[in-house]
């Protein structure tokens, strides 16, 4: 009899056991808070589906007035300077791309009402690719894209 | 636990900040070279700075962003002086926050 209940209480524990874990998981997964942060476009395997379900629409004007300052070398694919340069007016949103990634979108940038078409970081890359910048001013996208040549041997090729 | 380094100057009416931010930014694909075992995803997903009550910028991050991220970006209508307010979220549920002064 005493062994009877030894089992039931063990068996009682492991599911109260279970029921924690799964509570503890639940509240480890990324939080639905962040409203502004698109899961979807981070995951997203090439840059058009990203664009897309950032913006709701992959349509880009290639533009001129978009300037990436980035090497044009880059030893260190852990770490590559990206700076993001536009001249065009009412700039909301500047987002890097490397396209070559597995998934492309490196970051997104919201802009408040005062603040300049400039954000400079520095983003990892997987191999030689080209830097995408893709600009939001009004309703309408911008793009504009360098190479950047990523060595791994580290001997500056 | 002080993770930012935050500079902020004026000139000619327009602020530059310089941030610099103490964080692992783990993507979840590497792997740890002694166990084999996967490193699990850690990185910024949210960093918000503030000048007084208007957001100056919202940065939406991934892993790609290198290890101990660096960020500068300028914005106009500050003064000398003023306070910024700068924080992260991870997706791991962590944060911290700063506050600087514009010089």
């Amino acid at each position: 009899m005493t062994s009877m209940k030894r089992r039931i209480f063990l068996k009682g524990s492991l599911a109260t056991g279970a029921v924690g874990m799964a509570v503890s998981t639940g509240l480890l997964t990324p939080r639905d808070s962040l409203a502004a942060w698109s899961k979807t476009a981070f995951e997203a395997t090439d840059v058009n589906g990203s664009v897309a379900a950032l913006f709701g629409s992959s349509n880009m004007d290639q533009s001129d007035k978009i300037k990436i300052k980035a090497p044009d070398i880059a030893e260190n694919g852990a770490v590559v300077p990206v700076s993001v340069t536009t001249s065009i007016d009412g700039v909301s949103s500047i987002s890097i791309f490397a396209d070559k990634n597995a998934t492309p979108l490196t970051a997104d940038f919201q802009l408040g009402p005062g603040t300049e078409g400039y954000v400079s970081t520095r983003i990892k890359m997987g191999k030689t690719a080209n830097v995408v910048a893709v600009v939001k001013a009004g309703d309408k996208l911008y793009s504009s894209s360098k190479e950047v040549k990523v060595t791994i041997g580290g001997c500056g090729g | 636990m002080a993770s930012i380094k935050m500079r902020a100057k004026i000139t000619d009416g327009v602020t530059t900040v310089k941030v610099l931010i103490s964080h692992p930014m783990d993507t979840g694909l590497q792997k740890d070279k002694k166990t084999g075992k996967k490193i699990p995803a850690h990185f910024i997903q949210e960093v918000v700075c503030k000048h007084k009550d208007t957001t100056v910028i919202t940065a939406n991050w991934g892993g790609a962003i290198s290890k101990n991220p660096y960020l500068s970006f300028k914005f106009s209508g500050a003064a000398a002086g003023d306070m910024l307010n700068i924080s992260w979220v991870d997706n791991q549920g962590e944060k911290d926050s700063t506050e600087a002064a514009i010089k």
